[in-house]
């Protein structure tokens, strides 16, 4: 991933949908519009609790169209890493946080003739902004959330404002209950499905539609991507003679300009190949796209734009 | 400084196209070493740059009413130059948009946007234009929304559907174009419409371009440099014209060579766009006379050593055999040998002769 910018946000309201349910709804800190975002993308906000930071993705539920603010929902998790539970406890009207640029890996197929959104619990809040980006474009649509009896009055009420366009269906009574292959089996051709929840959801729509002979192309799963960072780790820089710390959620080549040595780079993607440094000392966890699988096995390259320690340390030729 | 277009100067026929000094020092030289060779030399699109032509979104200089002009007589002669399939309407609205608003903070002496909700109001003054239309409602512009906004733009653009793990080209507006038909390309995929090009498939070039931009992610677009050389300041070299420009590589001999032969550069760059997912490709087209090149010493030197020693199958599919020789005779007395420094920035404000 190349580098994204950093948006600052204020927290201008936060509804309290259900016991374990928040929707923050953030503003520009310093005036202004946000960008546009990208339909069903999420955005990185970086949560700091006292000396701990922390930075979870969350699906932003606002239309792209939307402007003045971005809106995420939070589910209060009792295993959480801490960050949702922060943001549900800690995080005031009024805050300003760090917000990464939002990012999209999960998008509406602009060939589709139907639209099915499947959401799972809190999986609605990326088909959300679908569902207002359709609503935009007139897009054909229907809608099937998962819920427990609890909540469904909840994802009805958020789901109201598309019932005009979509046909929307909520399900309370436990996947057992919900005849996925039916609703599969009856789409018309040239209909994309999407879908977003837990695990065995996304995988049970996968595995069925492919069962049914749907093309894996019209069949869509939420991600936030691959990790973009990793263990932290040292870089001994030799030739400059510098140790550098690089963090967990820092990319070696910024761990080294922002200690002052510029490095040779060009794409910051893993492509171009210009920041290929020579490795002395320590093994590499390869992510680029442009060493070969045999130099990639040899371990004496690194690029530095993406790629990292698999160990504490690497001495460098730099 | 604000920049003085030329409304009149043309780019067939009399070609009285003429660059200015700063517009000469502004130019993106393509060649940051002395020697040439395909790579994924792709970067962020971030303003600034080694040359003015960097400092935009979307860049805008002397010459773009007069494009804009040419633009419009090509799609006179030629509407298919424009096309864009249906399935890429939602990614027109959203290049409109990103240019528009590009634009309008870029050059606000030129260019603005206001929006009440979803009416909003452009206005081009260099070209006159005062539009209020309904954003997302087609019929309330002249032409479609990428049709409309792109025949106010310098350079070609595409829009990249993207489906599959796979980018394909469906939508274009196409005038100022080194040598490839959009006609003939729409729908291909990145494999297919790269196919011809020589050796940078064996390199893996191609594959490790298309999966960076896979990856492409809105708000931080990536640029590329990629060069030719055409006869004349033509900046319709179509194949659907080839009769009317083909011939114009007979005519150069040594005494016109300086003149006639220009480097043409395409400043690429590229756009994830957020409703579609899409990516808007522009492909800016720069042209410059050797003439007007070598008043860079830098340029001049680097230009004779990249020419001189250009891998004969690049030269052949840029269509340069006829003339590459007359052009490295040229240059090679003005080549005084001093080594040149890593970079493309003429590294003087001033010009030589």
């Amino acid at each position: 991933m190349t580098a994204a910018g950093t948006l600052s946000v204020r927290v201008r309201e936060i509804t309290e949908l259900a016991p374990t349910l928040k929707r923050f709804s953030f503003e520009p800190a310093h005036g202004g519009e946000f960008p546009t975002a990208p339909a069903g993308g999420h955005v990185m906000l970086t949560l700091r609790d006292g000396g701990r930071v922390m930075k979870n993705a969350y699906s932003l539920v606002s239309a792209p169209a939307q402007r003045t603010r971005y809106e995420i929902i939070v589910r209060k998790v009792a295993q959480s890493r801490g960050g949702s539970a922060f943001l549900h406890a800690k995080v005031a009207t009024g805050d300003v946080l760090d917000m990464a640029m939002p990012s999209c890996l999960f998008s509406l197929a602009s060939t589709a003739k139907k639209h099915l959104l499947i959401g799972g619990g809190i999986g609605i809040t990326p088909m959300l902004s679908f569902l207002g980006e359709l609503k935009a474009r007139g897009g054909r649509c229907e809608m099937h959330q998962l819920s427990s009896v609890d909540e469904a009055p909840v994802f009805d009420r958020l789901l109201a404002p598309f019932g005009d366009d979509a046909e929307i269906h909520i399900h309370t009574g436990g996947r057992a209950a919900f005849d996925l292959a039916g609703l599969l089996a009856r789409q018309p051709l040239g209909t994309h499905v999407y879908v977003c929840g837990p695990h065995a959801l996304m995988d049970a729509v996968t595995s069925t539609a492919l069962a049914l002979g749907w093309p894996a192309g019209k069949v869509h799963k939420e991600s936030f991507g691959g990790a973009t960072g990793g263990l932290p780790f040292k870089a001994v820089l030799k030739r400059s003679g510098l140790e550098v710390e690089v963090k967990e959620n820092e990319t070696l080549l910024d761990a080294i300009e922002a200690a002052g040595v510029a490095a040779s780079c060009l794409c910051r993607g893993g492509a171009c190949g210009q920041c290929a440094t020579a490795v002395e000392e320590g093994e590499v966890d390869h992510r680029d796209d442009f060493l070969s699988a045999e130099e990639k096995a040899a371990g004496k390259l690194i690029m530095l734009c993406v790629s990292r320690a698999r160990g504490p340390r690497l001495v460098l030729d730099l | 400084m604000t920049v003085q277009f030329k409304p009149t100067e043309t780019f067939r026929d009399t070609f009285t196209y003429k660059k200015s000094a700063e517009d000469i020092l502004r130019f993106p030289f393509p060649f940051p070493e002395d020697e040439y060779m395909y790579s994924v030399n792709i970067e962020p699109h971030v303003k600034g740059g080694p040359t003015a032509a960097f400092n935009a979104a979307f860049d805008i200089d002397e010459h773009y009413v007069a494009e804009c002009r040419e633009r419009e007589r090509v799609l006179k002669e030629d509407p298919k130059r424009c096309q864009v399939l249906p399935h890429m309407l939602t990614a027109e609205w959203d290049a409109l948009e990103l240019i528009m608003e590009s634009l309008a903070v870029d050059y606000p002496e030129h260019f603005s946007l206001s929006k009440a909700g979803d009416v909003w109001t452009w206005v081009n003054r260099p070209l006159g234009l005062h539009q209020t239309f309904t954003f997302g409602k087609v019929e309330t512009l002249p032409y479609g929304p990428f049709e409309y906004i792109t025949r106010q733009v310098q350079g070609d653009f595409t829009l990249q559907d993207q489906r599959e793990d796979m980018l394909y080209v469906d939508g274009g507006m196409v005038t100022t174009q080194a040598d490839w038909s959009f006609e003939f390309n729409i729908g291909m995929s990145f494999m297919e419409w790269h196919g011809p090009v020589p050796l940078a498939n064996e390199k893996g070039v191609f594959e490790r371009a298309l999966k960076y931009l896979l990856r492409l992610q809105c708000g931080q677009p990536v640029r590329r440099l990629n060069w030719t050389m055409t006869i004349n300041p033509r900046l319709d070299t179509s194949p659907e014209n080839y009769p009317v420009w083909g011939p114009d590589r007979t005519t150069v001999t040594p005494e016109n060579v300086g003149d006639k032969v220009h480097l043409r550069v395409e400043l690429q760059t590229l756009f994830r766009l957020p409703r579609s997912n899409a990516i808007l490709f522009g492909i800016r087209c720069y042209l410059t006379s050797v003439n007007d090149l070598v008043k860079v010493p830098k340029w001049r030197r680097r230009l004779h050593r990249v020419l001189r020693d250009l891998h004969p199958a690049l030269a052949e599919y840029k269509g340069m055999p006829r003339y590459r020789q007359m052009v490295v005779d040229y240059l090679a007395p003005m080549d005084d040998g001093v080594p040149t420094t890593k970079g493309i920035a003429p590294e003087t404000d001033r010009l030589d002769g």
